[in-house]
């Protein structure tokens, strides 16, 4: 390369940093993200504008410039209401239950299902365990709302084989349980995708050796299976922990009812009853405010958890 | 393949072989029940006879369903929802991964994917939610539906992670040749990223198709329901003057049949794309776990 040559690329090096041209070619960068940032603003940004209602006594007729503010008043009612500690004790407890159960099925599943040696037999199967997933709740839950009653196919089963009938969704003891059972059977299939993921990067010949040292099946699978995927069950059990204050929304109400009230009612399903439908708007917004903080806290330590244990970056 | 030849490997072998194909059973049921039970006349649904083979069948709920004019309604809703909410989130994830994707900084750049990134994370909740909606004059119209959802976070970082891993010479090279940022992502980028793109069109148009809960809060009236949100006054809210209006007809029908035949009709779709959904939904979802 010539001596002028050299000259010339350093020179166009040095335009691209002065900036004007860089600039202009940057416009449609900009023109690009338009559109996202103009989405984001009125629809994620703007409402939270509207979370100061929660320190105010929020009237509809008024807006928001000029309904009173109470400051804390709103907060102090509702951990005022014997109600309050009830739905969130509700919504950790079917959450929590809904992670662990559907985290071991995932799991369990992808195990084995990973031993099955017939190829057709292993794709069958998979495509049949999440084809749930694609149900929505309403769908799915219609559903439920069938085969669980008490003259529904469930029941006549247990019937059968002489077992007394059970009010799956209509008795309080049994909602919670019966709401991590259903939204297992939903997302089992699909969380164990994940897990089938990490068994194929898992190195067969590992396998073949330890075959070769006389290690039998269990064996294999609890010394070297288990462990390869062992950090992908730690991640997902990670991620999982910014959804502790959600545990469903669309699931309970579709399948809840007034009888279930006590250990089935949520912290979303309240904030939609009493604060939407019931017109409390801000006692909802301040209940909801509470559920976004720690929620958002939650995810934002599991992430930052996630990148310093498990290399995960999300960008 | 290492090949297990004990007595204890080939019983675990037979084991797992029904279990998993009763656990298969298990996911197919529900939908096989449904669908006998929406071939079913009122006689036997009500005696409770249905398992899984239709008993006196009957289209008649299917003629009840698909002459009521509120379903039809709602399925056209429904029908626009899915294609112009698709159409703008899908604009949406391209334009807004290529300028994220570039390895360049641009100023603004980091701000951006910070606010976007809180975006995802922390969400005002369903209260201040409905009276941003209100504010913005979107309640009642379809535009509450759709716009809404435009900004989608995470397909946007997916999306950006599969441009990501496309070949850097070939834009460079454009670049060299003059080619502005629009042409390299409509003329490079695009067509080599149909595999990512189908599935999350995908992806989103079945997000939209599933959704119900939106339009109960924003639509006033139930004319303006999309279809699973007007099953909800049927199968959830069991309200059934504005199917079952001919009081003639209803005599011959069950409620539960009908909800039935409702809920494999919305169904329908999603069973019809299946395949298609399988094949790229998996790789969708290893293509959102690659890092960036």
């Amino acid at each position: 390369m010539s001596a002028v040559d050299t000259k010339q690329i350093a020179a166009h090096r040095e335009v691209r940093r002065t900036g004007s041209w860089r600039t202009r070619r940057n416009v449609p960068l900009y023109l690009m993200l338009l559109p996202a940032t103009i989405g984001m603003l009125l629809f994620n940004y703007y409402p939270m504008y509207g979370l100061l209602i929660a320190f105010q006594d929020y009237d509809p007729l008024l807006g928001i410039r000029r309904s009173p503010w109470v400051g804390l008043d709103n907060f102090r009612r509702m951990f005022a209401q014997p109600d309050t500690w009830e739905i969130f004790r509700n919504t950790l407890g079917i959450a929590v239950g809904k992670i662990v159960v559907g985290q071991v099925a995932a799991v369990l599943f992808a195990l084995l299902i990973n031993e099955i040696r017939t190829n057709w037999y292993k794709r069958t199967i998979q495509s049949l365990s999440y084809v749930l997933h694609f149900l929505s709740w309403l769908i799915f839950g219609g559903i439920l709302l069938d085969i669980l009653a008490l003259d529904g196919i469930v029941n006549r089963a247990l019937a059968i084989v002489g077992l007394p009938r059970l009010f799956f969704l209509g008795s309080p003891s049994m909602f919670p349980a019966t709401m991590v059972v259903a939204d297992t059977w939903k997302e089992f299939g699909w969380g164990a995708i994940i897990y089938l993921a990490a068994l194929t990067s898992i190195d067969p010949a590992l396998h073949e050796a330890a075959a070769v040292d006389g290690a039998g099946r269990w064996q294999r699978m609890r010394s070297i299976t288990l462990p390869g995927i062992t950090p992908t069950i730690v991640l997902m059990a990670t991620l999982s922990l910014g959804w502790v204050l959600s545990a469903g929304f669309e699931q309970i109400l579709v399948l809840y009812n007034p009888a279930v009230y006590r250990t089935g009612d949520i912290i979303d399903t309240y904030v939609y009853r009493a604060g939407l439908l019931g017109f409390q708007f801000s006692l909802g917004a301040a209940v909801g405010l509470l559920k976004s903080v720690v929620g958002f806290v939650l995810v934002a330590l599991s992430f930052w958890m996630a990148r310093r244990f498990a290399n995960y970056q999300i960008f | 393949m290492i090949q297990e030849r004990t007595v204890g490997s080939r019983l675990f072998d037979a084991f797992n072989y029904v279990f998993l194909g009763a656990l298969g059973f298990l996911c197919v049921f529900p939908l096989i029940h449904i669908l006998a039970v929406s071939f079913s006349d009122r006689a036997a649904t009500t005696a409770n006879l249905v398992t899984f083979w239709p008993i006196n069948f009957t289209t008649l709920n299917y003629q009840e369903i698909l002459r009521n004019g509120q379903f039809l309604r709602s399925l056209m809703i429904s029908v626009v929802r899915v294609v112009g909410g698709t159409t703008i989130t899908m604009l949406v994830v391209i334009l807004t991964a290529y300028p994220l994707s570039l390895s360049a900084d641009f100023r603004g750049k980091q701000f951006f994917k910070w606010a976007l990134l809180f975006a995802m994370l922390f969400q005002g909740g369903l209260i201040p939610w409905y009276l941003a909606l209100r504010s913005l004059h979107l309640l009642n119209t379809i535009w509450a539906l759709i716009l809404p959802g435009m900004v989608q976070v995470f397909y946007i970082i997916v999306m950006v992670s599969f441009f990501r891993r496309l070949p850097t010479e070939l834009a460079e090279a454009a670049t060299v040749d003059g080619a502005s940022h629009w042409s390299i992502l409509f003329r490079i980028y695009l067509p080599l990223s149909l595999p990512a793109l189908a599935t999350l069109t995908l992806f989103t148009a079945v997000d939209h198709w599933n959704a119900w809960f939106d339009a109960l809060v924003v639509m006033k009236t139930p004319r303006n329901y999309p279809l699973q949100t007007y099953l909800q006054t049927t199968i959830v809210a069991n309200d059934f003057s504005r199917l079952l209006a001919n009081a003639k007809v209803s005599a011959q029908l069950s409620p539960r049949s009908l909800r039935a035949a409702q809920i494999v009709l919305a169904t329908l779709p999603i069973l019809a794309l299946y395949p298609f959904l399988q094949r790229y939904f998996v790789a969708g979802l290893t293509l959102g776990s690659v890092k960036g």
